[in-house]
């Protein structure tokens, strides 16, 4: 295990590196950030004095290192735009995005698991074409469209929901939530449910995949023919063994997710860091696309970590350490 | 009794009206909120709008382009160089502290600084203090655009701006980094801001001792909005969320007019969009036929109808309407046939290639037009091999002249026809700064001499004359392609009274907004 861990760490570093380097190298393609801050009737000769006092004249290698310094002491830059830190900035947005995935991943746990179960264990139901067809639909639209759409119906016509922004928070713990105010969670419900959209079909026909090779399995054929209910037979044995796969996948496409709101998070005016990273591409804010490239790789390296030690717990067959069982 | 009941319900009435026409508390979404709190770090259109809020400037542009008194009540020319504004008195900046001519002069000095604004000051030699409530400007040679100029100065607070704050002077104009003025502010506008998240919202309170009591404004409270997407933009009008929207882009605006309760009020802007024709990089583009040719096929009056959905003014020339250079003989001229006589005549009947570069993210429906003008081109065999791309990669390109066309949009700082030519039609030079965006390499001495001369002109006819003269010269040279004014849009709740404060300046003046 130690020797797993170890291992890990030295390649999440190797990692991480790899993707400092890239960010840092896109830099220099991303455009002018003086554009953004200087008016148009200001000369070039008061844009290179400018460039110059932001360092952005010096060699390639000199940035890299002095970026590279700063970073070993946990400064990823300025953001040019909102004038703070860039890991600051990253980690307040972070709360509203995490929120973001967090309700997002409630609705999928909530709807893919019964609707997978459901779908398997009476495949000829008109119900399970319906589901099925639903969730190819909804992997097939793009979240930019759900989103409108949602919006259309649940805040335009219906005025139900309202159409932007995180509406009201209370800070819980240092922690700025909507989760506890009525504003709040009523803002929540469009972005969240578009997000989960995005993952839902593939959670739905994962769900169902498994359940379905479960009930094909030899220990449920035997529960049956032992006489069971069939309700202890599909809830309690057969459920049970398709959450391994659930988790592992479940992991990793959360990584994903916080990648993924972006789009969602830039429809509904979401504070989160998708948005501030979108924002941040538009305005030329360099120090802060590179804090933020780094950090969604940062996020994969440790999901991806994390999601491995827990199949080696929650699975004893498979054998983490690479040595022969 | 009976009469008792009735002067009660008068009363009721009255204060009943009273207050809703006291107290408004309105949500502003626009597509992005002010950048600092600072008015002279960036001279950008959100900052201004911001210190109108704010600030109040010295002058300020009415409906038509007339000058209306604020902070100075009245002003006079006293000589070619000199120039006199007798300031209001008894104005309080939000401080208390009372506004006096030492901080109009505080305020000329920072702006003399200000790396964006200090272009625009160049002309002057300083600003004198001649008493309390009096102040001259002198140039250094006659200039014709005071008045212009004067709507940049918002006098700020030079007591709360001065001194230091951990060390380091409070008045320091910081581009990248935090500094005192641009995270606090004292002015002597209309509102205070009361809290600010950036990117979230800013709110703004009445200012209790606001000196332009007349003034009609009853908002009491308004708190502005970014949101960035224009389609959740108008979804938060039309659900109620917010009462006011800006831009509404043009694919929207049938749907905002058929809301009901909500309205949509336009005005035909000032920023001009254009395509140079870059006479250093394709040898055709030399020929003055080719280029007429060029202007003669592009159908803008089409584009305006179609891919603008008529949010826009068609152009033949750089000034809008209201604009000393504006002549309205030039109009936009589609002619498929003398187009093509044009090019056959420059013995480029067969046509030609060209490259064309455009962005796609910053004027309204950019890479459209472009794509649209590109047909129109083919009609004529000119072969247009088109790049468009987002503005943050297309200005690098732009500074390079990459092109053989090139789109730019140009909004003039003064308000003013000279500035138009000053930046994208004179010859360039490095040293004088002129032509800095003339990438059609257009050269006309006979122009840059009028345009200079216009410059020195303090005579506001034969100035407008001589600005004409130089649209003309620009439109039979056909130094560039005018495409359209952009017009501007705001959408509201019919309950407020947008189309007195706004202005095709885009600094709408919320401090006059009546709300019923």
């Amino acid at each position: 295990m130690f020797t797993f861990l170890v291992q890990r760490l030295f390649q999440a570093l190797i990692v991480m590196f790899v993707i400092s380097l890239v960010a840092f190298a896109i830099q220099d393609s991303l455009g002018d950030p003086l554009r953004e801050m200087v008016g148009q009737s200001v000369s070039e000769e008061e844009r290179q004095v400018l460039r110059d006092e932001l360092g952005l004249n010096d060699p390639y290698m000199t940035k890299y290192g002095r970026f590279i310094g700063n970073a070993l002491q946990g400064d990823l830059g300025t953001s040019y735009f909102l004038k703070r830190p860039a890991v600051d900035i990253i980690l307040d947005k972070l709360q509203a995005t995490l929120e973001l995935v967090f309700g997002a991943a409630l609705i999928i746990i909530a709807v893919s698991i019964p609707l997978g179960v459901y779908s398997a264990i009476h495949p000829k139901s008109v119900w399970t074409k319906v589901i099925l067809a639903i969730s190819s639909i909804g992997i097939s639209v793009p979240v930019f469209l759900t989103a409108i759409i949602l919006m259309y119906i649940f805040s335009i016509e219906l005025n139900w929901l309202p159409s932007y922004g995180r509406g009201d928070t209370v800070i819980i713990l240092g922690w700025e939530s909507g989760f506890f105010t009525k504003d709040g969670l009523l803002h929540l419900i469009l972005p969240c449910v578009s997000l989960a959209s995005i993952m839902l079909p593939l959670f739905i026909r994962l769900v169902r995949s498994e359940m379905l090779e479960a009930l094909s399995s030899e220990y449920v054929k035997f529960a049956i023919a032992k006489g069971l209910p069939m309700n202890k037979v599909y809830y309690k044995h057969a459920l049970k063994n398709t959450m391994l796969p659930l988790l592992t996948v479940g992991g990793v496409q959360i990584g994903t997710m916080v990648a993924y709101t972006i789009l969602t998070e830039t429809v509904f005016q979401w504070p989160g860091t998708g948005f501030l990273f979108l924002e941040a591409i538009n305005r030329v804010d360099t120090p802060l696309i590179t804090a933020y490239v780094i950090f969604v790789g940062l996020i994969f390296v440790v999901t991806n970590t994390i999601v491995d030690l827990l199949y080696g717990v929650i699975n004893p067959t498979v054998n983490i350490t690479g040595k022969g069982a | 009794m009976k009469f008792l009941k009735t002067k009660l319900t008068i009363a009721l009435l009255a204060t009943g009206l009273c207050f809703s026409a006291v107290a408004a508390d309105i949500t502003v979404a626009y597509d992005s909120d002010p950048v600092t709190l600072d008015p002279h770090e960036q001279l950008s259109g959100g900052v201004i709008q911001m210190s109108h809020m704010l600030f109040d400037p010295l002058v300020r542009f009415d409906k038509q382009f007339n000058f209306e008194p604020r902070l100075a009540e009245k002003w006079e020319r006293i000589d070619d160089t000199t120039f006199r504004f007798t300031l209001r008195k008894g104005v309080k900046f939000h401080s208390g502290n009372t506004m006096t001519a030492d901080d109009v002069v505080w305020t000329f000095n920072r702006l003399k600084k200000s790396g964006d604004y200090k272009a625009i000051f160049s002309p002057y030699k300083e600003l004198k203090k001649i008493d309390d409530y009096t102040v001259e400007i002198i140039s250094s040679k006659p200039y014709p655009l005071v008045l212009q100029t004067a709507t940049y100065i918002f006098p700020m607070d030079s007591k709360f701006y001065s001194g230091e704050i951990d060390g380091k002077d409070k008045s320091r104009i910081v581009k990248h980094g935090s500094s005192f003025a641009s995270t606090h502010v004292s002015g002597t506008g209309p509102f205070i801001v009361t809290s600010r998240e950036q990117g979230i919202k800013v709110v703004f309170e009445r200012f209790d001792d606001y000196w332009d009591t007349a003034s009609p404004g009853n908002v009491d409270k308004l708190t502005l909005v970014p949101i960035k997407e224009n389609a959740t933009r108008v979804a938060a009008l039309l659900s109620g969320d917010v009462d006011l929207i800006h831009p509404v882009a043009p694919n929207d605006q049938k749907r905002v007019i058929k809301t009901k309760n909500i309205n949509l009020t336009t005005v035909s802007g000032t920023r001009i969009i254009t395509l140079q024709m870059n006479q250093n990089s394709n040898e055709a583009l030399k020929d003055v036929r080719v280029r007429q040719a060029i202007v003669y096929a592009i159908n803008n009056e089409a584009i305006v109808k179609k891919i603008m959905k008529g949010f826009g003014t068609a152009a033949g020339q750089q000034s809008p309407a209201g604009y000393a250079g504006h002549d309205e003989s030039l109009v936009p001229r589609y002619d498929l046939k003398k187009a093509r006589a044009l090019m056959k005549e420059a013995g480029y009947e067969k046509g030609f290639k060209l490259t064309m570069m455009a962005p796609n993210n910053r004027y309204v429906n950019d890479a459209q037009i472009a794509q649209a003008s590109a047909s129109m081109l083919a009609k004529i065999g000119i072969k247009v091999d088109l790049k468009t791309m987002p503005k943050a990669q297309y200005w690098p390109e732009f500074d390079l002249c990459s092109a053989d066309m090139m789109m730019i949009g140009w909004h003039a700082d003064t308000e003013d026809s000279a500035n138009f030519s000053e930046f994208l039609t004179m010859t360039r030079n490095k040293e004088t700064g002129k032509g800095a965006y003339n990438c059609g390499h257009y050269a006309n001495p006979k122009m840059d001499a009028l345009v200079n001369k216009a410059n020195a002109e303090t005579d506001p006819s034969k100035r407008a004359e001589m600005l004409k003269e130089v649209e003309r010269i620009l439109y039979n040279d056909a130094a560039f392609v005018p495409l359209h004014w952009q017009d501007l849009a705001w959408g509201a709740k019919s309950n407020l009274q947008v189309a007195p404060i706004v202005n095709a300046l885009n600094f709408p003046y919320f401090g006059d907004l009546v709300v019923k």
